[in-house]
């Protein structure tokens, strides 16, 4: 492995000499997202493996490359699972494509994103510099959070190598409750209900059907059951719709028109967009489906206080991701210096700076 | 230059409350990091984000650096004024500006009190959750600012996890707004970046937190072991059995008698080590939990097992843990506390290195920690009359911080570094990632001007400040509990 590091910090510190981009890669299930792709490949899904996985501390070290799907069979013999539930858009995908973008699944808004459980990273940096930031224990306050900082930043701040996170036992029960509710009780439901102290660990809402999963121990998820009403799911159709959720898998996400990924206070109400829609996240994530003029939506959703991602197909020119407030910027671009002073790491993958 | 800076401080509006006389500077030179003082230039009040902007657009116009200060409890040294520059004494932004049920959340100013936000949010059966052991003083800046922890965080994560977004002055003055009320913002992770900042990217003007639903039900439990292996093996076993505890405490017989002592909460004093156990949720759930955590603790070798009956019951051993710092200073007047993270697996051994230094210096060493997030609080005791002892407790507190780095953990866990860690970074970091550092400062502040010399060490100077010390007993605002 220490071969990988040295050849691959050796093809940024050419690329950089050369002032070529590299485009990274690891199972390409994610090329869809983020600003277009510029640059020659660089392969890192060869850079796999578990580091150090102890299920007794609850941190998990995994080189980039490492499957989701690797990592989910290792865990699942533990009984412990990454509580950001993240997405696994094709059989390939990376833990380091998901630190990248930043993406959790339906368990987001009740345990955390995939940035509350990274603990620490090893980057190349866009001068090929191994560089090491945070750790492996769970408390950690030496330094700024650069791990977390990874987080989400498309791979423009640095190639990925080792990463560590905290994960979580595995709720011993799940149960799936469903709801025929309107979109604005649907909302006001998932409000409500994430105000009490219920095991709730996914919501969703689609055509006029209310999705709602419980987590934990037994007895515990029996009385909110209870409490809840509900009609119950059958437990493999559960775990089938909350996977088809989590990877997009509904016909609703796989048709060739725009998605957009909007994302809002959970309790703003109806938006009143003329898409199709799916809502997510206790009301904090809607989907959306169709053309739109992006400029006028993403005046609408500032409003709310949200902001719009185009994320899958549809015309990127007008950019994928919001734009940032003009102060912030500068910020950014300072930032993507700071670690990549010639742009040569995913160049344009964050295309809102 | 100074009367300068004073004429501009004076034009701001409305008028800005602001002290330059030494005697009235005095209760500033320092935060809880008492050994070191300084007096600044001259210390200001702000009450509003304006004159934030305004004071730092003066300072960055005439290149003078500031110290941001909330309520000075930090015990690292972040907030001690520079001798050459101002103090930003934010502790008058005492607002809660708003507190949200719907959408569980409170958008505060940075220098309400910790405690305050759960008091403002208990009528809708919320609360915040970081709860540092300081938090009825301690303020929500300084929270954000250090990435505050605290005894619940296992379950309920450190300040990072618990904020949604900031207003953030920025050295030019300019407002940043980080994060949103959205569950993520475009953009690079700026919320992550700020929290631990300790003061060196921005001024925060404006917190908005999370607020969690109060659990319907709390079982707080106290175990007595024979020694501390057998403690540790059951921290391993609760967690290997799948619970998470809301907290997860231990401390050692020397805590464990010096907090009998001091609030006599009814500590079993014939044990070697004593567990702190929590755990919170639906009342099904918790008894759930309930059974399996007893059923660990009967496997471990315990000598007792004692449930708190009620609410008062509960406040008690919660009140003696929190306390078991002033209670360490009927020990040994003088102590230095240290906060190094290790993984919890290397707890006996990382134990009995301790034991074996503090043999080798003459030194007690009592340990009181956040076990189940595996950060230790170790404590050096040394005698403060005896010359050349502080120094030797320094270095002997500074090698226990790098037994943590060497078996994999950090130099600190929830104190942050301040100017009381420089030197162990350099233990921690080697020097490209350090200029990392000083190249991410660069972009908030190119000038230099915020918290300069803290929290990240220069390249050329790796040098050597001490710890904690609490002089003679006397702990700076020893009403107030600790870690």
């Amino acid at each position: 492995m220490d071969t990988i590091i040295a050849a691959t910090s050796a093809r940024i510190r050419d690329a950089r000499a050369a002032k070529t981009p590299l485009a990274i890669h690891g199972g390409k299930s994610k090329s869809f997202y983020g600003g277009a792709i510029v640059g020659e490949p660089l392969d890192v899904s060869p850079y796999s493996g578990i580091i150090e996985y102890e299920p007794k501390e609850l941190v998990l070290t995994v080189r980039a490359g490492t499957t989701l799907a690797e990592i989910e069979r290792v865990m699942d013999a533990a009984s412990q699972m990454l509580p950001f539930e993240p997405p696994h858009y094709a059989e390939g995908s990376t833990i380091g494509g998901t630190v990248a973008s930043g993406l959790s699944g339906p368990r987001r808004p009740y345990t955390g994103a995939v940035r509350d459980f990274v603990l620490g990273a090893r980057i190349l940096d866009g001068k090929g510099d191994d560089l090491r930031f945070g750790g492996r224990v769970i408390k950690n306050v030496a330094g700024y959070d650069v791990s977390r900082l990874m987080t989400g930043a498309m791979g423009t701040l640095g190639v990925l190598l080792d990463l560590s996170f905290k994960v979580l036992p595995k709720p011993v029960e799940e149960v799936t409750l469903r709801f025929e509710f309107d979109e604005a009780m649907a909302i006001r439901q998932f409000n409500e209900w994430a105000g009490k102290p219920l095991p709730i660990s996914a919501t969703s809402w689609h055509d006029g059907v209310a999705m709602l999963r419980l987590s934990g121990a037994a007895a515990g998820v029996k009385a909110a059951r209870l409490k809840l009403g509900g009609e119950l799911v059958a437990n493999d159709v559960a775990k089938l719709f909350w996977q088809s959720v989590r990877d997009q898998r509904d016909v609703f996400f796989q048709t060739a028109e725009p998605l957009w990924r909007v994302s809002v206070p959970p309790t703003t109400g109806p938006l009143g967009l003329q898409m199709p829609q799916w809502i997510e996240w206790g009301g904090g994530l809607r989907w959306h489906r169709g053309i739109a003029d992006v400029v006028a939506l993403r005046v609408k959703i500032a409003q709310v206080g949200g902001h719009v991602t185009l994320f899958r197909h549809g015309d990127k020119a007008a950019g994928v991701f919001n734009p940032l407030q003009p102060v912030l910027t500068k910020i950014h671009r300072d930032l993507k210096a700071a670690f990549d002073p010639e742009n040569i790491l995913n160049r344009g993958r964050m295309d809102n700076f | 230059m100074h009367a300068e800076l004073i004429a501009d401080f004076q034009r701001i509006s409305p008028p800005l409350k602001l002290i330059a006389d030494t005697e009235r500077l005095r209760p500033f030179e320092t935060d809880a990091f008492i050994s070191h003082r300084a007096l600044p230039l001259c210390a200001v009040m702000p009450e509003s984000e304006s004159q934030v902007a305004d004071i730092v657009k003066a300072c960055n116009a005439r290149g003078v650096p500031l110290v941001t200060r909330g309520a000075g409890t930090g015990i690292s040294g972040g907030a001690i004024p520079l001798e050459n520059g101002v103090l930003v004494v934010l502790s008058r932004m005492n607002k809660i500006l708003e507190v949200d049920p719907a959408s569980r959340t409170a958008r505060v100013q940075p220098g309400v009190a910790n405690a305050a936000v759960t008091s403002a949010s208990a009528r809708s059966k919320l609360f915040y959750a970081p709860d540092p052991s300081s938090q009825i003083v301690c303020s929500i800046g300084g929270n954000v600012a250090e990435n505050a922890g605290g005894v619940h965080c296992l379950k309920y994560g450190l300040t990072v996890h618990n904020v949604m977004r900031l207003r953030v002055v920025a050295l030019n003055g300019e407002v940043l707004e980080i994060g949103s009320a959205a569950l993520d913002a475009p953009g690079y992770d700026l919320l992550a970046l700020m929290h631990g900042s300790e003061g060196l990217l921005g001024l925060i003007t404006e917190v908005t937190v999370k607020l969690t639903p109060e659990p319907q039900h709390i079982e707080t439990l106290l175990a007595a072991f024979p020694s501390v292996l057998d403690a540790a093996n059951a921290v391993n076993g609760i967690i290997a059995a799948g619970v998470i505890p809301a907290a997860l405490e231990m401390m050692d017989k020397m805590v464990i008698n010096a907090c009998e002592k001091f609030m006599s909460a009814g500590f079993p004093v014939d044990a070697e080590a004593l567990l702190l156990i929590e755990l919170d949720g639906a009342s099904e759930e918790v008894s759930e939990q309930l059974e399996t955590v007893e059923s660990v603790l009967r496997g471990c070798n315990q000598q007792e097992i004692r449930r708190a009956r009620d609410h008062t019951e509960r406040e008690k051993l919660w009140k003696s843990r929190k306390g078991a710092f002033a209670a360490l200073a009927t020990i040994s007047p003088d102590y230095y506390t240290m906060d190094g993270t290790i993984p919890r697996r290397c707890l006996p051994e990382v134990l009995a290195r301790y034991e074996k230094l503090s043999a080798e210096y003459g030194m007690m060493i009592a340990n009181v920690f956040h076990a189940g997030d595996g950060n230790l609080h170790p404590v050096v005791f040394y005698d403060a009359a005896e010359p050349g002892e502080q120094e030797r407790s320094e270095e002997l507190g500074g090698k226990l911080l790098e037994i943590c780095v060497e078996v994999g953990g950090t130099i600190t866990g929830e104190h942050g570094v301040g100017i009381e860690k420089l030197r162990q970074m350099c233990v921690q970091f080697r020097e490209n990632e350090l200029a990392m550092f000083h190249a991410i400062k660069a972009v908030f502040d190119p000038a230099g001007l915020l918290n300069p010399g803290r929290a990240v060490p220069s390249l050329k100077r790796c040098s050597e400040w001490g710890g904690m010390h609490v002089r003679a007993g006397e702990i700076p605002r020893a009403d107030i509990p600790r870690f």
